[in-house]
């Protein structure tokens, strides 16, 4: 069943001259671990800001062809209205915050959507335990480390029991740590939850573990769409002009004939097709 | 020639938290070296203290002939330039050539210098064609290019890059890596404060690991990164290539594999 289905989509910003995003077609599987690729200025946000609204609702820009998510036409219901459907996670986790208490942090989407207050207690301490923050209810989010904060940013969509989780760079500014404690909660909630995701990130080697489908993009448009296995070992030679590295040992596979009884993308692969 | 050398240093912040807990470490002119640890293991603190952006609580910071101590910031930075990790804390000026002047003006350069100094650095990093825009129409990559060369027109001996690849892609990425290899051309001391560990391993030849407050390990790349017992400590995780060359037990004289061109030597 897809949730997500985009037909030909362009948009374009104010005063910009080339199209941000140029006849992007695809379509997202429910449950599905989608990653995006690109170099800075490819399009990866903008599809991003247009699977949640903000682009164009909040962010103007033109925008022309279709695009549905789970049966809503973003550009045409409120930003707020689709965030209960979608949850949307930036790279700056300290931007998000505003209230005094972890407890407060997630309450806040949840009060607006006037749903009763046991629901909203339950509902928070659901979310702050899929994330791994239990008894941070009353310590202020801009006293907690970044990982902890990128992942109340994480409770707070949760809370709205979104089918849909968009990570926009979630771990740029995040040290070693922090960066594992997202990627393996986001992996729970793809593996145990069910949530879609869909998540711009530039730790190739991670993505190769996690995702289902790469969606790789150069200016705006879609150049390649598939595996880990199928698209990284395609564009070795073309890391410079895509702006995209590979993984490591992919490159070493291409670099080394008969090292690998096929080519590699993870630690795992590469040990497992190592010839001794 | 300034070298660097820290004698028993211990920071606590005037909330009474310790950051640094008597650190020892001397660095030569010249020298490429890498600071790494988690946040809040006192790796910013340590650093911060080598262009007196923080001054010792206890023990001493030598740069050159400087004890830090008896020196402003503006002197101490014509020695050490620091590149923050968010160009955003550092530009402000309305364009890019206002903000390659204003450090070259501050630490009393010519007119005339000025100019020259502003031709070479802006056609070095590729910023000639941007050199009218306002810093903040430029994307977050050249921003942070225009916040390096900023600090490099002034020449300091030492350069501090704060997290340089953090949100860069690829040729963000390659691109600070050049920067880097023309500076140790130059024979500058280039300290790197990163998680990058690709970039640790093939950029830098020696790594000082923090871990709660105190400098754990002082060695090369290759030897951190076979060192399991520290890289579990902190939580530290080898590159891609390093860890696979490791588990087949290749190695380059009982040393780990730091690239993928090493690894290719070495198989």
């Amino acid at each position: 069943m897809s949730v997500i289905k985009i037909e030909n989509l362009t948009v374009q910003y104010a005063g910009e001259e080339t199209n941000a995003l140029d006849g992007v077609s695809l379509e997202i599987e429910k449950g599905e671990f989608v990653a995006l690729l690109g170099a800075h200025g490819a399009g990866k946000t903008t599809l991003c800001l247009s699977l949640n609204g903000i682009v164009p609702n909040m962010i103007s820009a033109d925008m022309y062809g279709a695009i549905e998510v789970l049966g809503e036409i973003p550009p045409k219901i409120p930003v707020r209205q689709l965030a209960e459907k979608v949850g949307s996670i930036f790279d700056n986790p300290e931007f998000q915050m505003s209230q005094l208490t972890v407890f407060e942090e997630v309450a806040l989407g949840l009060q607006n959507l006037g749903i009763d207050k046991d629901t909203i207690e339950k509902n928070i301490k659901d979310s702050l335990k899929l994330v791994g923050l239990e008894g941070f209810e009353e310590r202020s989010p801009f006293e907690i480390s970044g990982g902890q904060q990128q992942r109340l940013a994480m409770a707070s969509a949760l809370a709205m029991k979104p089918e849909i989780l968009i990570l926009d760079e979630p771990t740029s500014n995040l040290d070693p740590i922090g960066k594992e404690e997202v990627f393996s909660v986001t992996r729970r909630l793809n593996q145990e939850e069910g949530l879609t995701v869909i998540i711009a990130e530039h730790e190739v080697e991670v993505i190769a573990e996690f995702a289902d489908k790469l969606i790789l993009l150069e200016n705006g448009r879609i150049n390649e769409m598939g595996t880990p296995q199928e698209i990284f070992p395609k564009f070795v030679d073309y890391q410079e002009g895509i702006g995209v590295r590979v993984p490591q040992v992919t490159e070493l596979a291409s670099k080394k004939d008969n090292l690998f009884s096929g080519v590699p993308v993870t630690l795992e692969e590469s040990l497992r097709m190592f010839k001794k | 020639m300034t070298d660097i050398k820290v004698s028993n240093l211990q920071h606590t912040y005037p909330n009474g938290v310790v950051a640094v807990e008597s650190v020892n470490v001397e660095i030569k002119q010249g020298e490429q070296v890498s600071v790494v640890g988690q946040n809040g293991s006192g790796k910013t603190t340590l650093v911060k203290h080598w262009n007196g952006l923080l001054k010792p609580t206890k023990g001493s910071v030598q740069i050159g002939d400087l004890i830090t101590s008896d020196h402003p910031v503006n002197v101490l930075a014509r020695k050490v330039g620091y590149v923050f990790q968010n160009p955003n804390h550092q530009i402000f000026a309305a364009s890019v050539k206002d903000e390659l002047e204003f450090g070259l003006r501050n630490i009393g350069n010519s007119e005339e210098q000025i100019k020259d100094k502003i031709e070479y650095i802006s056609e070095e990093f590729g910023l000639t064609q941007y050199l009218e825009t306002n810093p903040y129409r430029l994307g977050f990559s050249l921003r942070k290019t225009v916040g390096m060369a900023s600090i490099i027109a002034m020449e300091p001996d030492v350069i501090v890059l704060d997290e340089p690849t953090t949100g860069q892609d690829y040729l963000g990425i390659k691109a600070i890596r050049s920067s880097i290899k023309n500076l140790k051309e130059q024979g500058k001391t280039v300290i790197v404060v990163s998680h990058d560990m690709p970039l640790v391993a093939e950029e830098t030849d020696r790594v000082l690991v923090m871990c709660d407050t105190n400098l754990i390990f002082d060695g090369s790349p290759s030897k951190l990164f076979a060192d399991e017992s520290i890289l579990k400590q902190t939580n530290l995780l080898p590159p891609q290539i390093t860890s696979f060359m490791n588990k087949i037990n290749k190695s380059q004289n009982g040393e780990s594999i730091l690239s993928v061109n090493d690894a290719l030597e070495a198989l």
